[in-house]
């Protein structure tokens, strides 16, 4: 392997880790906040870019049919809600938010397929509807099982991302899609080749990083979702109610996979089940964070991604065992390192 | 009769009617559910019982199937020799592997296995010598004394007779020593080891344990198919298994089969042309709009629903629900027998216990400063001072549950500062707990058995074979004769969880007592209690007192403190405030001035 | 002066445990309640109940409206605060994070609002403004207890409950903060208010309820309650002397 093959597996490894710790930090948002191992995370950037795909190709995106099923579920649950706990004059306004408001998302890209509108219009519109599912998911799947022990809310996630492939297929068809790179320039710097859609990949990554610590540092309800997974009690005790905090938390780290999606389109051709394995090498990265630390999660993944680029190039059939077998020591070598309490302090 | 042995006798009945009267399909169906059922046991056992979560046992059936897979179609070994060679090694990666990631705690272990399945799938697959992706052909049938099982309906019963011996061996497991020590495990690890229980050990053995079944099964599915690849051993399958004892619930064994049939049959049903997937497929196409309905991956999204519906519905899985519907079990009287070996109350070390300038502190805060005191034999000591002046975090450092910054802790004349605490528990120290550890699902009977844990002998073999019942019987009628000494002769099989919190405190005084230590520590043995009640405890530490037993205790009862003790430590903000007799201690300024609170000089005291 | 919290009947089990029996409890508007009693009575779970933490049966009124159906979080936004036993902090977040989560239920009041609520606590308590950029699980015991009751004012409480409030900290630690609960009451606030410590409680309370085993075995005025031979010799640590 001479150096411009290793710049060229570095530039590779840099660009799929990028994505994958915008993954990363997303499982490590979920579980911090919710507790819950997010394995469908995987069929909301499969969803990202199918929806951008067929945005493109100006047809009416799957996503548009998934949230209304999804809206309509939701909904129903919270009158459901409202009426056991005896609050029915509460029910127009839960229904504006859970119902109306994906609704309107729904009806506005249905308005906006046939237009063909430019790129970045698409791309916003991808963002909506695969962003409002996020907190559509929790409400259904996750809210009624908040007491739950992360054994069971780690099931109901497996059996969550089984029902999201078979809609997922359902909805978009087994076709796959690759979107056409936001940019096909490049340029040199020494030996080396450097697209310009590489660097976009790195430099969107860098800024949804940015955005999101400002976010959690600085803003009340950052820090709200931050206390909640401190202490879930004090949070409640200050008036941050679990389920708020949940679908918050589901918000922003469906919005993070839908721009996973939308970066990984031009890389690789997505099929609506091909997220599971993206969400794993986020996942690993995760893991490599303890499922606590954002910043070691976000290197996790760029080190996955390094790690996979070479070994696909040194043994490409013992890719994804070099990578998985790799974590085995980071894992034993984070449960050494890290301080664990008894329950009771 | 036992619900247990009522659901046995049931299922016997049941299940050897398939192969006679049903239909082949039945038979398969019935050849893969008792085939799941082994693996979910094992899962039943490691993550329902003993807390620890694995996706990773599709890849221990997938040792099993293809260590026997390779020796018969490579070597023409016997299908019986194979399956012990791939028991051993099984074993021998359980153990290297265990030995790697059970040191891992809370969400490490559970994600260390997914990475450890995918491992090993990927291994399956891209091995030539195992035949690829493709998989192996052409693996021998199983033959018992000549009779050879192509027939499906013939291996149905070497099936079940391998899964019954599993549900068998596991529910004999359960109900002895170290079943009692596999079930304290979830209760935390800091009460497994105060009664002697090496928790690391223990919970490779349980590790181990569940990939032995795994590996069993992989065999018998080896020679069943007689076709091996790598797909049925992948990760997908190992989410699969543990859907079957979380959904059966995996608290129970016969969650196990529940879970391993439900999950099975639900599959099956939901399959196009399946049952359930007619009646779902034709309702929906009733009520909504034609062509919506999907026509392909339908059986996964029902699937998924069906599932995450059902959890949230029996977050405890189905087997509670079912257990409620069967008649409550008697409980049978528990005869009399030999007392289990004593400890023998070694020879007098005077100081018992030496706490020499004990020092503990966490991070910038020293909870415990530099503490000294001792007790003698046969004395009855009481710590006390006000919230937080660190007396538990004392007790901690002596009981091993907390290391020590610095000092020394000096028993018997040795010193056990740093030895973890099943050790210090082996060198005869007992306690009980300020925030009560009782596992509340087990009885009060077993809760105060597990207390003996090291004066029996019985190990994982001996128990499953139930080879285990005189030193079981022993365990038991020493436990009933403790419990009714501390007067809850009333409540012997009740759950543990069932009773009022004072007395829950006393059973982990019984509990304590079965291990017949020499040192005795109370962390607040009388919170809770009633006038009456408290004074009930205070005479039977008495007379544990006069049988030669040392007690320290912690208590913020005064009147309880001073009537019983012979000595008292003051502490305060983790010093030492003053040490003495009980009517000197009451009558000493500085002691009513912090316990008291002291905000004004008090007036009408 | 009305009742602003009414508790009758009030039941709350664990499991199969009943830990509070059938406890009728009133605060009126303005006043310091004191509930004392020694550990595992029951105090801290009557706490939980009220606050909405535990599920409870009986009835818990509040300036006479139902509480039983509202959450935690509508309790908040209600005026209740509680500050618990273990103080519940925010242990990875600065003093001032802390502070300002304390105001989340009444975000909607805007950033004025809150500054001035910040300013005010400041005020109350110099210490927390030398620490405020420090992470709250590096305070002292004192300091912590500080921060909890800061955060809990951010919220402007119309009932505060304290669950030992003096629990670990040094004599002249709470003396200072039972002054602040005193200076508190004289701005408006009820305060309930659980206690070991029953000599400092009753000394600051006007209305005290002897808690043992999950039954209120006695209760009346504080200053009565505090003479009470029997309440001092069982609860204050002391004999009758």
């Amino acid at each position: 392997m001479d150096l411009s093959i290793a710049a060229l597996l570095t530039q590779d490894g840099i660009t799929n880790g990028a994505i994958y710790a915008l993954l990363a930090l997303a499982l490590v948002l979920v579980f911090a906040v919710t507790r819950v191992i997010w394995v469908p995370s995987g069929e909301f950037v499969a969803f990202g870019t199918l929806t951008l795909a067929g945005l493109q190709l100006g047809r009416t995106p799957g996503t548009v049919g998934l949230l209304v099923a999804m809206a309509l579920v939701a909904g129903a649950m919270e009158v459901a809600g409202c009426l056991r706990r005896g609050e029915p004059r509460r029910i127009p306004g839960r229904l504006a938010l859970w119902v109306g408001a994906p609704l309107a998302i729904a009806a506005a890209i249905v308005a906006l397929a046939p237009l063909q509108a430019h790129l970045a219009v698409q791309v916003v519109a991808t963002l909506a509807a695969v962003t409002a599912l996020g907190p559509l998911l929790y409400r259904i799947a996750y809210q009624p099982l908040a007491e739950a022990s992360v054994l069971v809310l780690l099931i109901v996630s497996v059996a969550v991302h089984f029902a999201l492939l078979g809609l997922g297929l359902w909805f978009f068809g087994a076709e796959g899609s690759r979107t056409p790179p936001f940019s096909s320039a490049t340029f040199t710097i020494g030996a080396v080749n450097v697209s310009v859609q590489s660097l976009l990949v790195v430099a969107t990554s860098l800024l949804l990083i940015l955005a999101l610590y400002l976010f959690f540092g600085r803003a009340l309800y950052g820090k709200a979702l931050r206390a909640t997974a401190l202490n879930r009690v004090g949070a409640r005790l200050v008036g941050v109610s679990p389920s708020f905090a949940g679908a918050l938390t589901f918000t922003l780290a469906s919005l993070l996979c839908a721009f996973c999606g939308v970066l990984i389109g031009p890389i690789t051709t997505v099929y609506y089940d091909s997220g599971f394995l993206v969400s794993l090498k986020g996942f690993v990265g995760a893991i490599i964070g303890g499922l606590a630390s954002y910043p070691l999660a976000a290197a996790g993944a760029l080190l996955v991604g390094l790690i996979e680029s070479f070994s696909s190039f040194w043994a490409s059939a013992f890719k994804e065992v070099i990578v998985f077998t790799l974590i085995i020591p980071v894992l034993l070598w984070r449960s050494l390192t890290t301080r664990h309490h008894e329950e009771d302090e | 009769m036992k619900p247990g042995r009522l659901a046995f006798l049931g299922l016997v009945a049941l299940l050897a009617a398939v192969p006679l009267a049903a239909p082949q399909f039945w038979v398969t169906l019935g050849n893969y559910i008792g085939l799941y059922s082994i693996v979910a046991l094992g899962l039943v056992l490691l993550t329902g019982v003993a807390g620890q979560t694995s996706f990773g046992q599709a890849a221990f059936v997938g040792l099993g199937a293809y260590t026997s897979a390779y020796l018969t179609t490579r070597y023409g070994t016997s299908p019986w020799l194979t399956l012990f060679i791939g028991l051993a090694f099984t074993a021998a990666v359980a153990l290297a592997i265990g030995f790697i990631t059970l040191r891992m705690r809370g969400h490490y272990l559970p994600l260390a296995t997914i990475a450890w399945g995918i491992s090993l799938y990927y291994l399956f697959g891209n091995l030539e010598m195992l035949g690829g992706h493709t998989g192996m052909t052409g693996i021998p049938a199983l033959e018992i004394a000549g009779l050879e099982l192509r027939d499906e309906r013939r291996y149905y019963f070497l099936i079940w007779a391998f899964a019954l011996a599993a549900l068998w061996c596991t529910n004999n497991l359960l109900d002895s020593r170290p079943g009692r020590a596999i079930r304290s495990l979830k209760g935390g690890l800091e009460m497994a080891e105060a009664f002697g229980v090496d928790a690391a050990r223990l919970k490779t053995v349980v590790f181990v344990y569940a990939a032995l079944l795994a590996s069993i099964s992989g065999w018998l599915y080896a020679h069943l198919q007689r076709f091996v690849n790598p797909t049925p051993f992948g990760i997908h399958q190992g989410i699969e298994y543990l859907f079957m004892a979380v959904v059966g619930g995996a608290g129970s064994v016969w969650g196990a089969v529940l879970g391993a049939t439900l999950i099975t049959l639900l599959k099956q049903w939901l399959q196009e042309g399946g049952i359930l997937m007619t009646l779902l497929r034709d309702g929906l196409e009733a009520v909504l709009p034609r062509g919506i309905v999907p026509s392909s991956n339908f059986e996964l999204i029902m699937f998924g629903i069906l599932l995450v519906v059902l959890l949230q519905r029996a977050p405890e899985g189905l087997w509670p629900w079912f257990s409620r519907v069967l008649p409550a079990r008697r409980p049978p009287p528990i005869p009399p027998a030999e007392p289990l070996p004593a400890r023998a109350h070694a020879a007098a070390a005077d100081p018992l216990l030496d706490v020499r300038a004990a020092r503990k502190a966490f991070g910038g805060l020293v909870a415990v400063n530099d503490l000294s005191f001792a007790i003698r034999r046969r004395e009855i000591v009481g710590l006390i001072g006000p919230n937080g002046a660190g007396k538990s975090t004392t007790f901690n450092l002596i009981s091993g549950g907390l290391p020590l910054t610095s000092g020394d802790v000096v028993f018997q004349g040795e010193s056990i500062a740093g030895a973890p605490p099943y050790r210090i528990a082996s060198r005869g120290i007992g306690r009980t707990f300020q925030h009560v550890k009782l596992i509340p699902a087990m009885s009060v009977l077993d809760n105060v058995a597990l207390g003996a844990y090291l004066r029996g002998s019985t190990g994982v073999l001996r128990a499953a074979l139930r080879l285990d019942r005189a030193e079981e019987a022993r365990t038991r009628a020493e436990a009933a004769k403790a419990i009714e000494r501390c007067g809850l002769a009333a409540h012997l099989h009740d759950g543990a969880g069932s009773l009022a919190l004072g007395q829950q405190r006393i059973v982990e005084i019984a509990r304590a007592l079965m291990a017949a230590p020499t040192l005795l520590l109370l962390d607040e043995p009388a919170a809770g209690l009633r006038f009456l009640e408290k004074q009930e405890l205070a005479a039977l530490l008495r007379s544990l007192r006069a049988e030669g037993m040392t007690i320290l205790l912690v208590e913020h009862d005064m009147d309880f403190v001073m009537g019983l003790t012979d000595r008292l430590v003051v502490m305060d903000f983790g010093e030492k405030l003053a040490e003495g007799l009980p009517a000197a201690i009451q009558a000493d300024p500085k002691v009513r001035e912090a316990y008291l609170g002291g905000v004004e000089e008090e007036a009408g005291a | 002066m009305s009742a602003l919290l009414e508790v009758a009947d009030l039941s709350v089990s664990y499991g199969k445990v009943e830990a509070v029996h059938h406890v009728a409890l009133t605060a009126a508007e303005g006043s310091i309640v004191t509930v004392i009693g020694p550990n595992g009575a029951g105090k801290t779970t009557m706490l939980g109940a009220v606050m909405g933490l535990l599920p409870a049966r009986g009835s818990i009124r509040y300036l006479g409206e139902p509480l039983e159906r509202l959450s935690v979080e509508q309790r908040v936004a209600r005026g209740l605060v509680l500050v618990p036993e273990r103080r519940e902090l925010f242990a990875g977040m600065s003093v001032e994070d802390n502070l300002q989560l304390g105001a989340f239920a009444r975000r909607g009041e805007g950033e004025r609002a809150a500054r001035r609520a910040l300013d005010e606590v400041y005020h109350r308590f110099p210490r927390l403004h030398q620490r405020r950029v420090q992470l709250a699980g590096t305070l002292s015991g004192g300091e912590r207890q500080m921060l909890a009751l800061g955060r809990a004012l951010m919220g402007r409480p119309r009932l505060l409950m304290l669950d030992e409030p003096s629990l670990g900290l040094a004599p002249l630690i709470v003396k200072e903060i039972f002054a602040i609960v005193a200076q508190l009451r004289a701005g408006g606030v009820t305060i309930l208010l659980v206690e070991q410590n029953a000599r400092a409680a009753l000394q600051v309370a006007d209305y005290g309820y002897v808690l043992e085993t999950g039954d209120v075995a006695t209760h009346g005025r504080a200053a009565d309650l505090a003479s009470d031979p029997k309440v001092a010799a069982t609860y204050l640590g002391i004999k009758a002397a």
